[in-house]
């Protein structure tokens, strides 16, 4: 029989941002959506990010960026998820991003954005609305 | 199929998409496993066992630099438990395996339990052979740390390492019927912390009085994994008991039985599946479960009720011909 579909979401600090408590809050608030979360610690490369997203085959990379480093570090996982041929993995971001940032981080492939006190399951709604792979 | 093809040449990629299908049990599985039996063998199992927190993720990580300065290539199976309320799951074994991302050498998969009750997810063991097809020299998974139904893992695994801490010292008498009788090797992690050096005479000891099979002793280590304290002597008697398993044609037994345990399972699920989906399409099974619900029969007399109705088995039969 097969089982049901369980959405996959990988969430991962890039750069040397040090707040993790929005991450850590989303993890478990997905988890608690029925998501399947895989936490992969502070302070990551944005290839070091498309590794671990290409090898766990999820359907969703979030970001979390409370440094202002976002407008570098997120468009490049989106390149890396492209080259290596994982253009189908929607990639999210949030944390302390100014509002016009946001057009720019759209354009470059980011699809969605989120800033402090969304409620969790707004952006879980979103992930099951919009997530591309199936 | 493509995707297997890909995968044997090299693409993780492909063999990522893999896993997740064989997760899924996907309707293709049955073709996947077929494709990649001729690559099958070549990797050597090991399994980590133990209660939450003693260091199983840190074990296989340092684990893994061990292998990988030795030129072995290494796949990583790390589970977690899936929450019973919302079926979702946080999988936080990687981020202790962090020095390895980068490395084409290491492929590591979080999985969830989903399903299983044991401390292993039910895919777990396709996922391995996955990871052998694609030419992993070891693969390493680590289970949850449920302490009890550990037994699942002891069958997927070729060495099964049980991990305990100093702490665990209290608790091990419990422990005793489950998780003693599957260890081929005990660590006891965390030895810069007191108490280590008691567990593990206590360990050897009961060790003593166990009637287990002679041809393997399994050995106590006892190890640091963040100060990457007897790792190297756990990568040891991990290759002595490969050795052994080898050349006492244990190995090859095992693999025997659990050819023919897959055979028989892959049936089982196969034909519930199917008459599970007819008897649901089936009117007059719904009346009776409706009759049983309401408490107006007992469940035993109700089910004899079907399983003795040749006509209605018969019927069913008829359908799985006419629908292949
Ligand atoms: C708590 C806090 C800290 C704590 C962090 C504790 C921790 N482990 O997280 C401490 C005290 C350590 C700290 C330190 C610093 N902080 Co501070 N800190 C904050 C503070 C007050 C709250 C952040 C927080 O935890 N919010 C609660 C969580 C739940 O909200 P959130 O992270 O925003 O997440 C929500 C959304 O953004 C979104 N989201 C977040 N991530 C993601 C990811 C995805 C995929 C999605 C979909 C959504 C999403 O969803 C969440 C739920 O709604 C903010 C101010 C603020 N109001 O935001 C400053 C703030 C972030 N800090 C700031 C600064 C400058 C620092 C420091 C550099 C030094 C300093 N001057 O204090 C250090 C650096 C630390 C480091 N190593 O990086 C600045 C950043 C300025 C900037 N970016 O331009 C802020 C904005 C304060 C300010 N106004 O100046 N900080
Ligand atoms: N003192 C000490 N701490 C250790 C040692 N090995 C691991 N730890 C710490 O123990 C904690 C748990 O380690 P993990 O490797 O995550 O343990 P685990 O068994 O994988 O945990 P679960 O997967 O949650 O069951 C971490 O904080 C490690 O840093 C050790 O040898 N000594
Ligand atoms: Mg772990």
């Amino acid at each position: 029989m097969a089982e049901e579909r369980r959405i996959r979401v990988l969430m991962a600090k890039p750069g040397l941002d040090g707040h993790d408590r929005g991450a850590r809050v989303l993890t478990l608030g997905l988890r608690d959506e029925g998501m399947e979360v895989i936490y992969t610690g502070l302070r990551q490369t944005p290839d070091k990010i498309v590794e671990a997203a290409i090898q766990e085959d999820v359907d969703v990379v979030g970001l979390s960026c409370l440094s202002g480093a976002h407008r570098y570090l997120f468009p490049e996982v989106v390149e890396g998820l492209r080259e290596r041929g994982a253009q189908d993995v929607m990639v999210i971001g949030g944390g302390i991003i100014a509002k016009e940032d946001i057009p720019f981080l759209k354009e470059k492939g980011i699809d969605a954005v989120f800033g402090p006190g969304t409620p969790v399951k707004e952006i879980a709604n979103y992930i099951r609305e919009n997530a591309k792979r199936k | 199929m493509e995707m297997v093809q890909k995968m044997l040449a090299g693409s993780d990629l492909s063999l990522a998409r893999l896993i997740t299908l064989v997760e899924r049990d996907a309707p293709e599985v049955p073709e996947i496993m077929g494709s990649i039996y001729p690559h099958l063998g070549n990797a050597h199992f090991v399994g980590f066992t133990g209660p939450p927190g003693g260091g199983k993720s840190t074990l296989v990580d340092r684990l893994t630099a061990v292998m990988r300065r030795r030129g072995f290539s290494v796949g990583i199976v790390a589970c977690d438990p899936t929450s019973p309320f919302s079926g979702g799951a946080v999988l936080g074994d990687r981020i202790r395996m962090q020095q390895h991302y980068l490395d084409k050498g290491v492929f590591i998969r979080s999985m969830a339990t989903r399903g299983s009750r044991g401390g292993l997810p039910r895919a777990a063991r396709g996922v391995i052979k996955l990871l052998d097809a694609f030419g992993r020299d070891f693969v390493l998974v680590e289970t949850v740390g449920v302490g009890q139904t550990e037994l699942d893992i002891m069958e997927a695994a070729d060495t099964t390492v049980v991990v305990l801490v100093p702490e665990a010292g209290d608790t091990i008498q419990t422990m005793k019927a489950g998780l003693l009788e599957i260890a081929d090797i005990f660590v006891v992690n965390k030895a810069d912390r007191e108490g280590a050096d008691y567990l593990g005479m206590e360990l050897e000891q009961m060790l003593r009085m166990s009637s287990r099979e002679s041809s393997w002793q399994a050995p106590v280590l006892t190890t640091q994994a963040i100060n990457d304290i007897g790792t190297e002597e756990l990568y040891q008697e991990i290759e002595r008991h490969r050795e052994v398993l080898r050349d006492t044609g244990r190995l090859s037994l095992r693999r025997q039985e659990q050819r023919k345990g897959e055979f028989i399972e892959t049936i089982e699920q196969g034909i519930r599946a199917r008459l599970l989906e007819l008897v649901e399409r089936d009117g007059r099974l719904m009346a009776s479960l409706e009759r049983v619900e309401k408490g107006e029969v007992d469940p035993y007399s109700a089910s004899m009720e079907i399983l003795t109705n040749k006509t209605l088995l018969q019927g069913w039969l008829a359908e799985l011909e006419r629908e292949r």
